[in-house]
């Protein structure tokens, strides 16, 4: 049932328009792949979660707003409650006015939600040749393709081909509808400082943001499975207990 | 602390009350004097009791009855969780996607909270939904449970009306553009259609003032339909059940007290159903709702296609298979509309379709022609969707508004079981328990005397 999100995104992404008349591209399609949190025993790899904080707080949050989630929300990855802080203070985040009506920065706490990238969407608008970059905390889930369409969007930047023409301020990608988005190719290699010693190439970055951006649309997966597991055992039980109690009931009683 | 609190004697010792006014307790032996004393004064115990254990059941209901027991848990459940989302919950255009998504991230055990009440809704809509086939099925809307029915149809009808405007609440592309949907349908009504769409969502555009009153709508409307429940169960305890033969009970070879044979066969179907609950609360939230809701509502971009939720698709199906916006609307109305008429249409004395030999196979394509329309519902009104929708949609009609009158009368129904406790054996000792007479309300029918 996730059949209109994707052409509704990317078409907010693709908004300058083409002069789609002369060409006759398609996006390819993506290559399946399996992902750690994957069915219903699934769990996050946190390594590559949290590496893809890395990815998304260095590069991706410069457009992208994640402004459903608070810096407290960090500490599910197992952050602790220092790092969080830490993360959080270095974030200026409006905090109303001086008594001149001018805009004053406070640092963040962990209660405050995520630091957005533009003021407004018209600055988003303005800074993106017209297109408004989504917000990705329920990206994972919305997009059509899911995660999977994440990690091989992000490495499906190409030259454009010489008989391809793109409109002003696009970029040639193998996945997206038209082949054309006004999004960049964002990962190159060792732009972002892994901490643990993980080589940052441009396929590790995209698959360890799209783990973070999973993680991020499902925030409680884990803790979800693990309380149905508890609940389907008692009922379970239950269940049988309650067979029992009614076979001795109606066992006088033909039926 | 304790005040001087009455001990009531068997003899009379309520001497503040007068005893004239005292009915005589209905309580049997093993029952305390704190239940006697309160009984006195307000009889919840012998009421409770003479309703829910000793009151006669038939012997023979399937499982099958299990499901109005079943869309009450679900009830339940809905209002405690939606108790607890309101307290969370912004009913404005600007703060409304923002405090579900904090509901589902920031708040404690908010996600499991949302999310009972999100797959609560689907559990209701399927006990519902077979509760009604059942009905339809045994023709438990004869007489004399015409008013039965008819509190019956108005529940679903509320319980419909609020499920749509509760779905508009969380602020998403799909709760906007579901709006928007029923808004346009509304104003295609001739005449007054536009001005009473605006009247109704307090503006030219679903906004602010249509929120609030949808969230007021919403919450106001969970506990009318308690309300309409209690009616149910009351109009239910005046004629007693009816059951898979369709025919009345006799004498107390037919019945058992629901406590506790039927609370025991209650309970499997509700473990049953808390199961298949929780598998949808923890392992498939996302199975039935739209991912597009997770998108903030915008009114500058219209989804490629409006899609509704699985409970509300017939309906939807039987909308958009009409080519005109109002007929459509009339159709889809009367599509849920014609329910009420049903014991008035149906003109066969027989109620069980296992005795009548033309009634059960159109009942069986009445219950397909919905499940078709549920599937025309979720795709694009195009092509051969269209075209079933459009089958199916005749279908349903015909059922109601030909088939029923008409089959009364070239049916020829098959021969009717003398009893229900006897329907083929000779007489034999009546279990224990048994020995209790129905409410006055059932009465056998002319047809079923020998």
């Amino acid at each position: 049932m996730r059949r209109l999100a994707a052409p509704v995104l990317v078409a907010a992404l693709a908004t300058a328009s083409l002069p789609a008349a002369a060409q006759q591209l398609q996006a390819l399609p993506v290559t399946p792949q399996t992902w750690s949190f994957d069915g219903a025993t699934g769990r996050f790899d946190y390594a590559s979660v949290q590496r893809g904080y890395a990815v998304y707080s260095q590069v991706c949050a410069s457009c992208h707003s994640l402004r459903q989630m608070t810096y407290g929300d960090l500490s599910a990855l197992g952050l602790d409650a220092d790092q969080v802080h830490d993360i959080a203070a270095g974030q200026p985040v409006p905090a109303g006015t001086d008594a001149t009506g001018n805009v004053v920065l406070r640092a963040a706490t962990p209660a405050d939600h995520l630091r957005l990238p533009y003021p407004n969407d018209a600055a988003a608008r303005a800074a993106n040749a017209g297109a408004l970059p989504p917000d990705q905390s329920r990206l994972a889930t919305t997009i059509q393709g899911g995660p999977t369409f994440i990690q091989a969007y992000l490495t499906g930047f190409r030259d454009t081909p010489a008989t391809v023409t793109l409109g002003a301020g696009m970029h040639y990608n193998d996945y997206v509808p038209g082949n054309a988005i006004a999004m960049p190719d964002v990962l190159h290699d060792a732009h972002v400082k892994y901490t643990d010693g993980t080589r940052a190439t441009p396929a590790q970055m995209a698959h360890d943001v799209t783990s973070f951006l999973s993680w991020v649309a499902q925030p409680h997966l884990e803790e979800r499975r693990r309380l149905g597991v508890r609940v389907l055992v008692y009922l379970t039980l239950l269940l049988g207990l309650v067979v029992v109690v009614k076979r001795r009931t109606w066992a006088g009683v033909r039926s | 602390m304790a005040g001087p609190v009455q001990d009531d004697r068997p003899s009379g010792a309520a001497s503040d009350l007068p005893a004239s006014d005292l009915a005589a307790s209905d309580l049997p032996q093993g029952y305390g004097s704190f239940s006697r004393w309160l009984d006195r004064r307000l009889p919840v115990v012998s009421g409770f009791r003479r309703e829910y254990v000793v009151y006669p059941t038939p012997r023979n209901l399937n499982y099958l009855w299990n499901f109005g027991a079943l869309a009450t848990v679900a009830l339940a459940t809905l209002i405690l969780t939606g108790i607890f989302l309101a307290i969370n919950y912004t009913p404005t255009a600007a703060g409304a996607f923002a405090s579900v998504e904090a509901i589902d991230r920031q708040v404690s055990s908010g996600w499991v909270i949302r999310s009972m009440h999100m797959a609560g809704v689907s559990m209701f809509f399927i006990a519902l939904y077979v509760h009604t086939f059942r009905s339809l099925y045994y023709g438990s809307y004869k007489a004399p449970r015409e008013v039965l029915w008819l509190t019956g149809v108005l529940l679903l009808v509320l319980v419909m009306i609020t499920a749509f405007a509760g779905y508009v609440l969380p602020w998403g592309q799909m709760s906007y553009w579901g709006a928007n949907v029923v808004s346009n349908a509304v104003a295609s009504i001739p005449g007054i259609g536009h001005p009473l769409a605006i009247w109704l969502q307090g503006g030219e555009t679903i906004g602010d003032a249509a929120l609030h009153r949808y969230y007021a709508l919403h919450f106001v409307l969970g506990f009318l339909i308690l309300g309409a429940v209690v009616l149910h169960v009351a109009a239910l305890h005046v004629t007693g059940s009816g059951n898979p033969l369709g025919i009345e009970v006799k004498g107390p070879q037919d019945t058992l007290p629901f406590h506790p044979y039927y609370t025991s066969k209650d309970a499997i179907g509700v473990v049953l159903f808390l199961i298949a609950f929780a598998i949808l609360v923890f392992y498939l939230p996302d199975w039935l709702t739209q991912p597009d809701n997770y998108v903030e509502a915008n009114p500058y971009s219209t989804p490629s296609d409006i899609t509704s939720e699985w409970y509300f698709a017939p309906f939807y199906a039987v909308l958009r298979a009409v080519p005109s916006k109002f007929g459509g609307l009339l159709l889809s109305a009367g599509s849920v509309l014609v329910l009420f008429a049903v014991p008035w249409l149906d003109t066969s004395p027989v109620h069980s379709a296992r005795f009548r030999p033309l009634f059960r196979p159109a009942m069986v394509l009445l219950v397909l022609a919905f499940l078709v329309l549920l599937a025309c519902g979720m795709h694009r009104p195009a092509g051969i969707w269209l075209a079933l929708a459009r089958i199916a949609t005749l279908y349903w009609f015909l059922h109601f508004l030909v088939l029923l009158p008409l089959l009364g009368s070239i049916e020829t129904p098959l021969k009717l079981p003398d009893s229900i406790g006897r329907p083929v054996l000779p007489p034999r000792p009546a279990p224990a328990g048994a020995g209790l007479a129905m409410p006055r309300g059932a009465v056998s029918q002319p047809l079923e005397k020998n």
